[in-house]
């Protein structure tokens, strides 16, 4: 709990990017103050401006940026310093860290030398001293090895790792303000506990104040004071923490709050047909070796997995990045080489070639998580959802695939009209229901689902799970919904499988998963994974 | 890392034999022979050549006694240079076209360098337009119309150069050729390390150097300069197999006796064992500052590791 001495304060704050279209407004004159020793939380969705103001606090802003206003610490306005007397406070008084922990840090030098580089430039410490101090910094934020790890280069840490790298440099100066954007967003979930853990301890041990630039309600509700909510670059609802849950008063608060996917998807009658099954699935794949390069390394993604997905049935394939659930998908649906049987209906399709599996793609799709990579750029929405009838269903006329267009747009909740429209010109939830009616228009029995909700904002993800919902009831499909989104798992699949390094480590009915899980992993998923229901508003 | 270097070392040698074998049954499949265009020759010295030359002998055996002479260190005599042997000649014009094409290479590196990052830190701006303006003028204006500029304006109007000749490796002869064979390369690099430069800048890395305070020389030449240089280091090996082994052009304009003016001759000439000579050192220097290049390409990033 911070002390009533208010160290940052953000006064009419505008942030403009210069763009080829004109000017674009990100930031549209907000006021935020940070008291010493709190933890405040500005929450919005993608494109709210969250990000930015923070940016234009630590100059920061890309080069077409201009921020304008005052950003006052301790009585001196950020904004007009010159870089040298910026300097003296980035890093030191005020130091951030970021989403991406993968690209944050530099490549090419060892994590010791990135360490002992704040600390030398602003304590003025000899090397030696520095190299003490990183390694002390390195044991706060529990680091194993930490001798070991000073020599290590960023690519040889795991995101979990690197991350925590990240905050012993902007801790490296003993801070008043810690600003983290999102800075567990990219991480697994048992990760992403870890370093809000991590975050508290720290906080409760230098008393520094943390603000948090968050999409991430439960965060909010467990580690922030005070709360700023923002859309369109203004701050819609400001206050403390619990009022805001218990009692949001802007509609867009509400909104947020209700935003988390709900319901549940009962299991399919016990006679219904099995549609897709794998017996003893296996996915290796082979790295390196070669010419006088050795044995290559045998590295096995799916290790031996058995599922059976029956009509009308969603299951739900769980794991962190790495466990292989991706593969498996891929693999069923003979995108990828494999061992073991694969059955299609009544047919064994383990050994189908590209040419075998062409009659049958139309029953059986996929549908990405990048809602953006994944649609082709340079073709309009009509052609990119009607290319695959040019495959399967040669003899339709153009006229005849635009009608079809049209329903498979209407029943994915998109404007027909957007046929003649080009991909870019669409939001990410959007897109995504372009890349779903690609897939629904061929009329398919299969479905898979590969983290299709993962690149959009909460608001948007409920309404594409109640979409994908809808979609199953109408037309019996089956789904195979691979998420390391515990919330959005559960709102969607009637059986789930646990997957940990290519194996299975539980499977079973939804409810039987979550209320009582087995498996240590499971539970540590579960207990890491903050529980959604506990913020949803008790209406 | 050594394992590697050796590993490439060895699948040199199928390349560098696919290579020669199929240079050497290519210029054969020409039409005309070394002593075709000599007018006045009679049949019978040139009968005589041919017999002493052993061209008269079936193909194959021509091949298995030139692979032979090879393994043995010995390209032959020059057929239409008759008192030289192949490599008495590269032995008197390689260290000139090696000279000439390092000084401009290393010219091209900094300056190219140097002009690339002035732009790249003011994207945008007068600095930055005008050596986009100059790399466009650098590539494309041909070398043969440089080399008379500069042989014309600092040769003949100001006198400050020697209009050509080697003179014996005297500094000011070598100014023009260098400038000449420079001047595109810089154009070049400067592209490249301007792109790279903001690309790098643009890295979230480097957002992160910035947020904690670090000076504009450590997040620009330590965190960004190091990152940018990845393009260029692998321009450098083609580029320096390239400008070592000689440029017609060059040479020719300049009269330096340097390599490059004999793969052209020979060519023309059916100079067969010299256009082979050629082809086995260009062969060569390519697979070896590519070597180089990935060599030093693991010592700028340690993501980069040969096993």
């Amino acid at each position: 709990m911070g002390t009533c001495e208010t160290i940052l304060s953000v006064k009419d704050l505008r942030v403009r990017f210069r763009t080829l279209d004109g000017a674009v407004e990100a930031v549209k004159g907000i006021n935020i103050h940070v008291n010493a020793g709190e933890t405040v939380a500005v929450v919005g969705e993608s494109g709210s401006g969250k990000s930015q103001t923070m940016m234009a606090a630590m100059s920061l802003l890309a080069s077409n940026g201009e921020a304008t206003g005052v950003v006052d610490y301790r009585g001196r306005n950020l904004l007009t310093l010159s870089k040298s007397e910026l300097n003296q406070i980035r890093g030191r008084k005020i130091s951030m860290i970021f989403q991406e922990p993968m690209t944050s840090l530099d490549p090419l030098y060892s994590i010791g030398n990135q360490l002992i580089e704040p600390i030398r430039r602003h304590r003025g410490l000899g090397a030696a001293q520095a190299r003490e101090e990183a390694l002390k910094l390195l044991r706060l934020v529990h680091i194993p090895d930490p001798e070991r790890r000073m020599k290590s280069y960023p690519h040889e840490l795991s995101g979990g790792q690197r991350q925590r790298v990240m905050i012993a440099m902007a801790l490296a100066n003993d801070p008043d303000i810690l600003i983290a954007d999102e800075p567990t967003t990219a991480l697994d979930v048992t990760i992403q506990a870890q370093i809000l853990m991590l975050l508290a301890e720290l906080q409760r041990k230098l008393g520094m104040a943390i603000v948090f630039i968050t999409h991430d309600l439960g965060i909010v509700r467990r580690f922030a004071d005070r709360v700023y909510v923002m859309r369109y670059g203004e701050v819609v609802e400001e206050g403390e923490a619990e009022a805001i849950f218990v009692n949001p008063q802007h509609a867009y608060t509400k909104m947020l709050l209700a935003a988390e996917p709900t319901g549940t998807k009962a299991p399919p009658p016990p006679n219904a047909p099995v549609l897709l099954e794998g017996r003893n699935v296996e996915v290796t794949f082979k790295i390196g070796g070669g010419f006088l390069a050795g044995e290559p390394l045998i590295l096995r993604a799916v290790d031996h997995i058995s599922i059976r997905l029956k009509r009308n049935q969603t299951i739900g394939i769980v794991g962190e990045s790495g466990s292989g659930k991706s593969t498996l998908g891929r693999a069923l649906l003979r995108l990828l080489p494999s061992d073991g049987l694969i059955r299609f209906g009544d047919r064994d399709i383990s050994a189908a070639d590209r040419r075998a599996m062409r009659p049958l793609r139309r029953e059986l799709q996929l549908v990405f998580q990048d809602p953006f990579g994944s649609l082709s750029p340079r073709m309009t929405v009509g052609q990119v959802v009607t290319e695959g009838l040019l495959v399967h269903e040669p003899t339709l006329s153009g006229r005849q695939r635009d009608l079809r267009a049209v329903e498979a747009l209407r029943e994915v909740g998109l404007d027909p009209n957007a046929r003649n429209r080009y991909p870019h010109e669409f939001s990410g939830g959007q897109r995504q229901r372009i890349a779903i009616a690609r897939a629904m228009i061929l009329k398919p029995k299969v479905v898979v689902l590969d983290e299709p909700t993962s690149a959009l904002d909460r608001s948007v993800q409920k309404q594409i799970v109640e979409l994908l919902r809808e979609l199953q009831a109408d037309h019996e499909l089956s789904y195979l919904f691979i998420s390391h989104d515990l919330a959005v798992v559960r709102a969607m699949a009637d059986y789930i499988i646990v997957m940990k390094q290519g194996k299975i480590v539980e499977e079973g009915p939804t409810e039987a998963i979550f209320s009582n899980p087995q498996a240590t992993y499971t539970q540590t998923l579960m207990a890491a994974a903050i529980d959604v229901t506990r913020f949803r508003l008790s209406a | 890392m050594l394992r590697y270097v050796f590993r490439r070392l060895l699948t040199a040698i199928p390349t560098l034999f696919v290579i020669v074998t199929m240079a050497f049954f290519l210029i054969r499949v020409a039409p005309g022979g070394p002593f075709n265009q000599e007018r006045g020759l009679s049949p019978e010295i040139k009968a005589n050549l041919e017999a002493q030359f052993g061209l008269n002998d079936p193909l194959w055996l021509q091949y298995v006694h030139y692979l032979g002479n090879l393994l043995r260190g010995n390209f032959g005599p020059s057929y239409n240079m008759p008192d030289f042997t192949v490599t008495e000649l590269f032995a008197r014009g390689l260290p000139v076209s090696i000279q000439i094409g390092a000084s401009a290479l290393i010219l091209a590196l900094l300056l190219g360098g140097l002009l690339g990052t002035v732009a790249a830190l003011n994207q945008n701006r007068l600095a930055d337009y005008s050596v986009i303006a100059l790399a466009a003028a650098g590539s494309t204006v041909p070398t043969f119309v440089i080399a008379p500029v500069i042989q014309l304006v600092f040769g003949l109007t100001w006198k400050l150069l020697p209009i050509g000749g080697w003179g014996d490796g005297a500094l000011l002869n070598k100014v023009g050729p260098v400038l000449t064979l420079a001047l595109p390369q810089i154009a070049i690099v400067a592209r490249l390390m301007r792109g790279s430069m903001i690309e790098s800048l643009r890295s979230h890395h480097i957002r992160t150097a910035r947020a904690l305070g670090l000076s504009d020389w450590s997040v620009i030449v330590k965190h960004a300069l190091r990152g940018a240089i990845l393009p260029i280091v692998s321009f450098t090996g083609p580029a320096a197999a390239a400008l070592l082994t000689g440029s017609i052009i060059v040479e020719t304009i300049f009269s330096i006796p340097g390599i490059g003016r004999y793969f052209v001759d020979a060519a023309l000439n059916r100079d067969y064992t010299l256009v082979m000579g050629t082809v086995v050192v260009i062969a060569l220097f390519t697979i070896v500052f590519n070597l180089i290049v990935d060599v030093m390409y693991a010592f700028v990033d340690p993501r980069v590791r040969y096993d």
